[in-house]
């Protein structure tokens, strides 16, 4: 069962995420990423990551995609015309892809624990979010405050970024 | 039961995906969303690794899944920062192509 599931959102996944890399038009790319990162956050369910699912398919499927897809209407970008599709660049990224994914067949295959079964938790119907939250605020209080800084130097670096004219 | 290397090489794949993405596209947003598959499949196997190593209490470890926050949080900035430059770069040159920004190029 779970691993029918784990199979169907994994697929459902990897196909959306070729959808991005191969349609044309940008929206039809953008609408295929929320779909791949929805589904993400399923495989997340299925590891038991509640949390990190629910923040998946709100940060990255509802934030995150709504300013690319308001960046994609702003700039009115059209379907791209085809091009010359340039054999050296296709060649070269089959080169680096295939030899980036032998690589890691031969890493995974020998791992030492590639066939361990999940191991079952000890309290299945524990809080996630709040042992996510007391991991978060006991044993990485100082990155979290940090974070909170870099947001705030992001949203200025955006708002001088956007300015008309810089002085 | 799915195993842990079923979840490595569906993350394998969904990286070698976005690294595909962000070679052979020309067009700057799309290699943007190649980036942020690229970053959701390291989330994936981070969140793999910290439910397959359980604590001795028999608990997932939980720092695993804190550092993927961090770095949903840190792609969220990345976004808004890039996006702004994208912006600003059309702006400038009127073009999402990259074989249009050659200003820089020796």
């Amino acid at each position: 069962m779970q691993l029918a599931l784990f199979s169907i959102f994994s697929l459902l996944m990897l196909a959306f995420a070729l959808g991005v890399i191969l349609l044309r038009n940008p929206v039809s790319c953008a609408m295929s990423l929320v779909m791949s990162f929805v589904a993400l956050a399923a495989v997340f369910v299925t590891l038991d990551a509640y949390f990190i699912a629910v923040v998946q398919v709100l940060v990255y499927a509802g934030a995150v995609m709504v300013l690319f897809l308001f960046i994609i209407m702003l700039l009115d970008l059209r379907e791209e015309k085809r091009r010359r599709v340039r054999l050296s660049a296709w060649v070269g990224g089959g080169i680096v892809v295939g030899g980036f994914l032998s690589a890691l067949t031969q890493v995974i295959s020998a791992l030492p624990a590639l066939d361990v079964v999940k191991p079952a938790v000890s309290h299945p119907m524990a809080n996630d979010v709040a042992l996510v939250g007391f991991a978060l605020f006991r044993n990485f209080n100082l990155p979290f405050q940090i974070i909170g800084v870099l947001l705030l130097v992001a949203t200025v670096g955006v708002v001088l970024l956007s300015k008309k004219e810089l002085k | 039961m799915p195993t842990l290397a079923h979840y490595l090489i569906v993350s394998g794949l969904l990286f070698a995906i976005g690294l595909g993405g962000v070679l052979l596209r020309r067009n700057i947003l799309i290699i943007f969303m190649g980036l942020e598959l690229m970053l959701n499949a390291a989330n994936l196997s981070l969140v793999a690794f910290s439910r397959f190593n359980l604590l001795a209490d028999g608990m997932p470890n939980y720092n695993g899944q804190v550092l993927v926050f961090f770095i949903i949080t840190v792609a969220a900035a990345e976004v808004a920062v890039g996006l702004a430059i994208i912006v600003a770069l059309f702006r400038a040159k009127q073009t999402t192509h990259v074989e249009d920004l050659n200003t820089l190029k020796f």
